[in-house]
């Protein structure tokens, strides 16, 4: 190819980078902002708070305990999934649609089809009051069970990607090797799609930290209860708009130390 | 030192597209502005653009209906939410031309900011229902019953309008509230009766009738303590303010309180 109808060097710098920055710009000005906004004065006064710390306290456990969800059925799902590449088209593609609804679903409209499945009237709902005496709306079970809602298809997508992208003939060999089926999960599968396991983990459990309208529409809102940081914060924000940011600022910091911390260990691939 | 040049000219480039973003934001209501309604209240024409309180979300629907026939010319767009959002938009210089708010105190966040021309005028007033599900299924006889720890009862959350009156009527009724979740609006307590998840809630006369026939509403004493005050008042940077005036008069006349109360509101 003659040199002149080369692009210039400079170019495919430039188409990267402006592009690059405007989108970086994007995604971190408004947490500037929010930190330039931030009561930095009377911070230690507003982080004190009782809710606070008790809806810190919610928000991590909750959290923690839908990743754990997430990982003991959404792993087990999504090698279902990479089993299914067998399969006619349509039911293939059904099922992958099915697990991605919870992703383009308001949050809020995820929230009234759990009341409306496990709710006091709800289809099974109805039956566990009427045969246990269990309700589940207004309790922190409700708001686990709506964080996995909304959470769990990061984590299946990440590890189903990842195991779209190993190399199945390392589990042939295994096989033929005369390894079982488990002992190719622990030892071949699992080692192979680690990193979009963990990448899916943190995906999930970060999204799960931040989750607001199922958990207010299905779980409610107590203190200690069912109120999650989201919760407090945006009820904050209706009448003390400093204290509001304040907690916004303490839910970003959680989410950077697990995202920074657990990334340089579990993943060093991934990490510069 | 050429990296830190490179980051310089990105940071450039970067402000100027930010730059013109904003450009693009602010120009988006032009027509609004250019379009100045002229003199004559017959000849009214623009769009005026009116933040309403989520409570008045049904009846200033009718509203629109009706100001529009009344005025050809003129475009009503109305955007709802929660009152202490809406005022905050106001002060941070979103383009509205009037705001009716669902409590005085938001209201008086906007005149305090220099947000509004003007006295703001109480159009409305709204009152406190217990709200159970149809066919009342836990028996719910009184305001007492909400006081019932055996019971599942929404009420709002005592930061928001409808949370304070909560807590003025236990207070002047001698209770202490036994509540299962504290919602963020009232809409949220009305959603979670209407489901039938709570036995009973605290709700406005409006939001009973705007259920429908989904949820039973029961008036009771100790309501008239925290009845509340709508404030509706035009803006001080209203882009149509001639149109915008000619709303708020036309929510105060005979027409509009009518509308008003057939949903449920009081007069002022």
């Amino acid at each position: 190819m003659p040199p002149e109808r080369r692009a210039p060097r400079w170019a495919s710098g430039v188409a990267i980078w402006v592009p690059a920055a405007i989108a970086l710009a994007l995604l971190v000005l408004p947490l500037v902002a929010l930190i330039v906004r931030a009561p930095w004065g009377d911070i230690t006064a507003v982080l004190g708070q009782t809710n606070v710390v008790q809806s810190l306290g919610l928000s991590i456990a909750t959290a923690a305990t839908s990743t754990a969800i997430s990982l003991v059925l959404g792993v087990p799902l999504a090698l279902a999934l990479g089993r299914t590449r067998s399969w006619p088209v349509i039911p293939r593609r059904l099922l992958r649609a099915l697990v991605t609804v919870p992703l383009v679903l308001p949050p809020v409209v995820g929230g009234v089809a759990l009341l409306l499945l496990l709710g006091r009237r709800g289809l099974i709902g109805s039956l566990l009051d009427s045969a246990f005496g269990i309700t589940i709306p207004f309790t922190t079970t409700a708001v686990v069970i709506a964080q996995v809602f909304v959470s769990m298809p990061f984590l299946v997508l990440a590890v189903e990607g990842a195991l779209g992208a190993s190399d199945r003939r390392v589990e042939i060999a295994a096989a033929t090797l005369g390894a079982r089926p488990l002992t190719i999960l622990r030892r071949v599968t699992l080692p192979l799609i680690w990193p979009g396991l963990s990448a899916g983990a943190l995906l999930c459990f970060t999204r799960a930290l931040g989750e607001f309208g199922a958990t207010v529409t299905f779980a409610g809102s107590f203190p200690g209860v069912t109120q999650t940081l989201p919760l407090a914060t945006y009820l904050q924000m209706q009448t003390d708009p400093d204290a509001a940011i304040a907690l916004a600022l303490v839910l970003m910091a959680v989410s950077l130390v697990v995202l920074v911390s657990l990334r340089d260990r579990w993943i060093p691939g991934l990490s510069s | 030192m050429s990296g830190c040049r490179a980051a310089r000219a990105a940071s450039a480039a970067l402000i100027a597209g930010i730059a013109a973003l904003a450009l693009a934001a602010c120009s988006s209501p032009g027509p609004t502005s250019s379009s100045a309604p002229s003199s004559t209240a017959d000849e009214l024409s623009g769009t005026v653009t009116v933040f309403a309180a989520a409570s008045l979300t049904e009846v200033f629907g009718e509203a629109e209906k009706i100001f529009e026939k009344q005025h050809p010319g003129v475009d009503v767009v109305i955007s709802y939410g929660g009152s202490s959002a809406l005022a905050e938009q106001i002060l941070s210089g979103a383009p509205a031309d009037v705001f009716a708010a669902a409590s005085p105190a938001t209201m008086t966040t906007v005149v305090d900011g220099g947000g509004a021309e003007g006295e703001p005028t109480v159009f409305a007033t709204n009152t406190l229902e217990i709200a159970v599900p149809r066919g009342n299924p836990a028996g719910i006889e009184g305001l007492a019953d909400l006081a019932d720890p055996q019971r599942t009862i929404a009420l709002c959350a005592p930061e928001v309008p409808c949370g304070a009156a909560a807590a003025t009527v236990f207070q002047s009724a001698g209770l202490t509230a036994a509540p299962d979740t504290l919602e963020q609006d009232v809409k949220g307590v009305l959603t979670k009766v209407r489901l039938g998840e709570a036995d009973a809630g605290l709700v406005y006369r409006t939001d009973v009738l705007s259920a429908g026939g989904d949820v039973t509403g029961m008036p009771f004493d100790e309501a008239a303590d925290a009845v509340n005050d709508y404030p509706i008042a035009l803006l001080a940077d209203a882009p149509s303010p001639e149109a915008g005036q000619a709303f708020v008069d036309w929510v105060l006349s005979d027409a509009g309180q009518k509308l008003l109360k057939k949903a449920g509101f009081g007069a002022p």
